[in-house]
């Protein structure tokens, strides 16, 4: 078996081992364990579009919440009608959840598609603006659609999301991205990056690159929506908002963008670190902020942007 | 092979291109000089799909390419090696490589391709497993050559190979183009701003001027040509 396979066998049954003692850990850290997981899923996913492949997007928030609004639509509509009132059976409700999360992540990914074509013509600051509007529109959009709960959001969502759904999401995504990006179709995104039009003269189609790219990465983060929206078991159009997208863009320039081990170590420290400051209370946000100015003149080429043995470091 | 006839392009409003035709016949190795502005790099652009043309046409083997976009050109077998050593300095030289031949899918032709290149370019295959961003500047000018090859193309056009590189290889650069056009037969052509150089090794040239075509002939006669000998060749 090859090794990237292994990993992520490893990973799953990690995952299984782990959440098979879920019920007794504390709930708050159960709590920042799936949070983790989540945030893993979404820088990594978008590590994708913003680091490797060079186009910086704004609005990764506004596709994790198509993949959260459209799957708990998806549950709370069949799991009364499918399961009655005594809420099915551990593998029903675990084949209707991965059904959902796959509809919610193949409406993020077509969400992602009708918002790259357009934009992706754009560069730089400009794309960034336009994804920043499209986030936005996303989330203004649920908030005035009465049937998905307007500004309240939906409620009552079956708490379906597990550990081991969290961890082995993750774990996928990881693989997934992982190689993508080193197989000879994935180098394409680094070339894309590295020079448009030196990629363009030896033949890629860099639109189309920048468009998978896209794709991809917002069909991660409808699965981490959906994920999401199933862990809090209630969501409002608020929770997307453009302070997510940032959040997780903070993520992926720490982690060293285009690294996906540092990405996935700074999902994990900025998650952890609001909850560490937790003693200081009112002065949470101000030293969070204070520590993420440090971190950014400290490694500007992102805090875990060391060379590894046989990785890449770009 | 090439043939390019009355183009027209423009950045907005500033005009590029007011109307250039040349033609490149089989095999030659012709150049392009001119100075800053002139628009030599615009030509090159446009003729491989980067840059749309305003009015023109440029035809490749006969067939109108004016309208296709770049990587359906580079599949034709004309393949444009960027201004300014354009590697993808985040892959490794192996890689960069590969991309050269990311539209070819016979493995025995990649691997003879990748032997040819070798051999044209020793160097390269020191630096391997080397990214590409930190190889010198002549080194990643033999890289961006290298990988262009690496498609198997018809028709190469070089975009000044010679800038920014130490003089002791310029002069290497430039027996390695003589060489591949020999070899291979492949056609070449050669935008510079080292115009003594470019003269030399050339069979025709093309002299720009702001967009025009000032001046044009066999590039012996045009290396005694007085007005060009004051104004490119310093005297």
């Amino acid at each position: 078996m090859p090794r990237p396979h292994l990993a992520l066998l490893i990973a799953l049954l990690t995952a299984f081992a782990i959440s098979q003692f879920s019920d007794h850990f504390n709930p708050y850290y159960l709590d920042v364990l799936a949070g983790i997981g989540i945030n893993v899923i979404l820088a990594v996913s978008l590590n994708l579009v913003n680091g490797y492949t060079g186009q910086f997007s704004l609005g990764h928030a506004g596709f994790m919440s198509v993949g959260a609004y459209l799957s708990a639509a998806v549950t709370l509509f069949f799991a009364p009608r499918l399961f009655g009132s005594d809420g099915g059976t551990a593998v029903q409700q675990g084949v209707l959840f991965l059904a959902a999360l796959l509809v919610g992540g193949l409406c993020a990914a077509v969400a992602g598609l009708v918002v790259g074509v357009p934009s992706l013509r754009l560069k730089g600051d400009y794309l960034a603006l336009v994804t920043l509007g499209f986030g936005e529109i996303i989330r203004v959009t649920f908030q005035n659609v009465e049937k998905l709960g307007g500004a309240l959001g939906l409620n009552a969502i079956p708490p379906y999301t597990t550990l081991f759904w969290v961890l082995a999401f993750a774990a996928v995504t990881i693989f997934i991205i992982t190689c993508l990006v080193n197989s000879t179709y994935g180098r394409g995104f680094i070339a894309t990056h590295d020079d448009e039009i030196a990629a363009e003269a030896v033949g890629l189609n860099t639109t189309r690159y920048k468009i998978v790219a896209f794709v991809v990465g917002a069909f991660f983060a409808g699965i981490a929506g959906g994920l999401y929206a199933h862990f809090k078991t209630t969501i409002t159009p608020g929770g997307f908002d453009f302070t997510k997208s940032i959040e997780i863009v903070v993520m992926v320039i720490l982690g060293g963008m285009g690294n996906t081990l540092g990405v996935i170590l700074a999902a994990v420290l900025l998650t952890l670190l609001p909850e560490v400051l937790r003693p200081v209370a009112e002065y949470r946000m101000i030293l969070y902020s204070f520590l993420l100015i440090v971190l950014m003149i400290a490694r500007p080429q992102g805090l875990f942007a060391f060379k590894l043995p046989k990785a890449r470091s770009t | 092979m090439l043939s390019v006839s009355d183009l027209h392009v423009s950045y907005g409003a500033i005009s590029a291109l007011a109307g250039i035709s040349f033609e490149i016949a089989q095999g030659a190795i012709v150049t392009l000089i001119g100075g800053n502005g002139a628009g030599k790099t615009t030509a090159l652009r446009t003729i491989s799909g980067l840059l749309r043309a305003r009015r023109g046409r440029i035809a490749f083997l006969g067939e109108d390419i004016t309208a296709l976009p770049a990587h359906k050109i580079v599949a034709r077998g004309l393949c444009h090696v960027p201004e300014g050593r354009m590697i993808f300095s985040n892959l490794t030289v192996d890689e960069n490589l590969a991309m050269g031949a990311y539209l070819l899918h016979d493995r025995a032709l990649i691997a003879q391709n990748r032997d040819y290149v070798f051999g044209v370019f020793p160097r390269l295959k020191e630096r391997l497993k080397q990214m590409a961003g930190t190889l010198s500047g002549g080194e990643q000018q033999m890289l961006a050559i290298g990988r262009a090859l690496m498609g198997n193309p018809r028709f190469l056009m070089l975009d000044e190979p010679s800038l920014g590189i130490a003089p002791r290889l310029i002069g290497t650069i430039f027996e390695k183009i003589v060489e591949i056009n020999r070899d291979r037969g492949i056609t070449i052509l050669l935008v510079e701003q080292n115009a003594n150089l470019a003269l030399e090794i050339s069979r025709y040239a093309y002299v720009l001027e702001t967009g025009r075509v000032a001046l044009q002939g066999e590039s012996a006669q045009l290396r005694t040509e007085p007005l060009l000998k004051a104004t490119y060749l310093g005297g």
